[in-house]
């Protein structure tokens, strides 16, 4: 058992929190239900930004600088008076398009190699998994750090090197779930009926696989969010002025001890979404009864 | 082939990959690499200098070689920003960079497996859920947040220690030690979750087992059946989680440090990158990686000596 096999199952692990009863399996609790509402509104409001009537997120104004959380600023403004909820709304834009962009390229090059390694098995399977394991080994965030110090920082640039990092992670799950179905019957029958190895893998094979990877980019969705916070906190993410939640946190650092909330803010958002994700992905979990332990 | 030499094998293949990454990216990318560092006001005489100077007219495979041969040597250049030899700046920072992360991987451990073993002995009571909640909790806190939290709050709110800034050993262990209160606690507190569900689901399964039944029987008291019982069994899945999340514990440290102002490897990276010191950032990175692969192989091979079950 090597390492990363390993990774998955205690990361999964440590990941989850099993209730004690089982009951409520089906049933989303109310927790997700509010995680749902948020991230709908981040979404609809991060896409909608321009045509809402939220201030301008670059005007500033140096009159109302530094104001704490007020019924004309809900959420108070920054050094030079600019809106931190408009700041929020279009820093959630790169956060989400980072996130989102990251975990279709990972999903979807994840299946398109995984399930064919699962299917096959023998030496297609070998070179895949031994290609993801050699992925797995190196250290994400020094690769991500590397690639942004020489090829710059960009939106395009941060989701390409993210995503193919993602890629050996949906690579596993996906070769995990096809191993488990691809010797089921309604898999034989497709093949005695006379289905070519590439229909059942596409109608067969796939349907089943595409679920658990969406319980697993839920969570990926909220580790892209923390990456990008990482990278655009230390300055190498998407260059100011765009507002990002990382660099609206770091701006706050140095007016830590007077106004707080210039950080706290956007790390109060950027905390609550993460949440968000984590936990719709884990009550999807309990709901699909997807048995991590078997990835 | 034996369980040995595959893993060697898999060792030598990913140091191949990892420090061949590490070298051509600088050379691989988009744009020259000798532009790059000189930036905007380069003079061809210049580029062509320091092309010259990396013997970026060679072939790649061979620039691989006699790079890989300098960087054994322990030779991994100069800084192009100070002239000073990177091997010294990496001497210089990687201390701090270890102590941090020995000091809150400490940390974390002994306040994982009290919390751990308890959420296990009251599984599904209320503290377990407590422990449960604040553990899922943190999991959505990014360690940079977890950070400006514990600065905001034990440094400028109540001034028990130093916002930002280092005092080396040998200056005073209490002082050193001051410096390094809240960094450690962020990284402790953001290791702390994963460390006490891993040993809370184990210690849950091994306090099923017909001997605790047995311990039980013989009237031994609660926590001595934990501590000594459980916690020795349990302490192998640790170890593995701990060898696990090397990988978080190393970015971790490298963001800590530059939120509170470590002069460790993590500083000097994102440094380095901000002053485009490409040959800094190579050297660190390929110290970071190799040592990250080294300890995973480590890891692994210290989990097969562990649990004969593995290398079956």
């Amino acid at each position: 058992m090597t390492i990363a096999q390993e990774a998955s199952e205690i990361g999964a692990g440590a990941q989850g929190w099993e209730a004690p009863d089982t009951e409520a399996r089906f049933r989303l609790g109310w927790i997700p239900w509010l995680c749902i509402f948020w991230l709908t509104g981040l979404a609809f409001a991060a896409i909608a930004a321009g045509v809402l009537p939220f201030s301008d997120p670059a005007a500033t104004d140096i009159a109302n600088r530094v104001m704490p959380p007020s019924a004309r600023f809900w959420l108070g403004t920054d050094q030079l008076g600019r809106d931190l909820l408009a700041r929020v709304i279009y820093g959630a834009r790169v956060s989400l398009t980072v996130a989102f962009g990251t975990v279709v390229i990972g999903a979807i090059f994840g299946m398109l190699l995984g399930v064919p390694a699962g299917y096959f098995r023998g030496r297609t399977e070998a070179v895949l998994i031994g290609a993801a394991d050699i992925g797995l080994a190196f250290p994400p965030i020094i690769l991500i750090l590397m690639v942004v110090a020489y090829a710059g920082a960009s939106l395009v640039n941060l989701i390409i090197v993210l995503g193919i990092l993602a890629i050996p992670i949906y690579m596993r799950i996906a070769r995990a779930v096809t191993l488990t179905f691809a010797q089921r019957e309604f898999v034989l029958a497709a093949r005695a009926l006379g289905a070519s190895h590439l229909r059942v893998m596409w109608r067969e094979l796939l349907p089943n696989v595409t679920l658990p990877i969406m319980v697993v980019a839920m969570i990926g969705m909220s580790r892209v969010i923390v990456i990008e916070g990482i990278l655009s906190f230390l300055g190498l993410s998407v260059p100011p002025p765009a507002p990002t939640w990382g660099n609206m946190i770091a701006l706050g650092v140095s007016e830590l001890g007077f106004h707080p909330h210039i950080s706290f803010v956007p790390s109060a958002v950027m905390v609550i979404t993460i949440f968000a994700f984590n936990s719709i992905g884990n009550a999807l979990r309990k709901a699909t009864d997807l048995r991590e332990s078997a990835l | 082939m034996g369980q040995l030499q595959r893993r060697l094998l898999h060792l030598a293949v990913v140091l191949f990959v990892v420090t061949f990454a590490t070298f051509a990216m600088v050379n691989l990318l988009p744009g020259d690499v000798a532009l790059a560092m000189l930036g905007p006001g380069a003079t061809p005489e210049g580029v062509a200098q320091v092309r010259l100077e990396l013997g970026l007219n060679d072939p790649l495979v061979l620039r691989y070689v006699h790079w890989l041969v300098q960087t054994v040597h322990g030779d991994f250049g100069r800084s192009y920003v100070s002239g000073e030899p990177v091997a010294d700046a990496l001497v210089r920072s990687l201390p701090v960079s270890v102590e941090l992360m020995i000091l809150s991987l400490l940390l974390s451990l002994s306040l994982a497996i009290p919390t751990g073993l308890v959420a296990a002995y009251r599984a599904g009571r209320r503290i377990d859920q407590a422990l449960g909640m604040v553990a899922s909790v943190l999991l959505a806190v990014p360690v940079f947040i977890l950070g400006l939290a514990l600065m905001f709050l034990f440094a400028l709110v109540l001034g028990w220690f130093p916002a930002v800034g280092y005092v080396p050993l040998s200056e005073g262990m209490l002082a050193n030690l001051r410096t390094f209160a809240i960094p450690a606690a962020t990284l402790a507190l953001f290791e702390w979750p994963g460390f006490m569900l891993v040993l809370r689901g184990d210690a849950i399964e091994v306090l099923q087992q017909d001997y605790v039944l047995l311990a039980k029987a013989k009237g031994l008291r609660d926590r001595h059946i934990l501590f000594r019982h459980v916690l020795k069994l349990s302490s192998f899945t640790l170890l593995t989680v701990v060898g696990l999340t090397m990988a978080g514990l190393i970015g971790g440290a490298l963001i800590t440090e530059n939120i509170f102002a470590l002069p460790g490897v993590g500083r000097l990276i994102v440094g380095a990158i901000n002053s485009r010191d490409f040959m800094v950032v190579q050297g660190a990175v390929t110290v970071v990686a190799v040592g990250f692969v080294m300890i995973n192989f480590a890891v692994d091979a210290l989990y097969a000596v562990l649990d004969p079950r593995v290398s079956r």
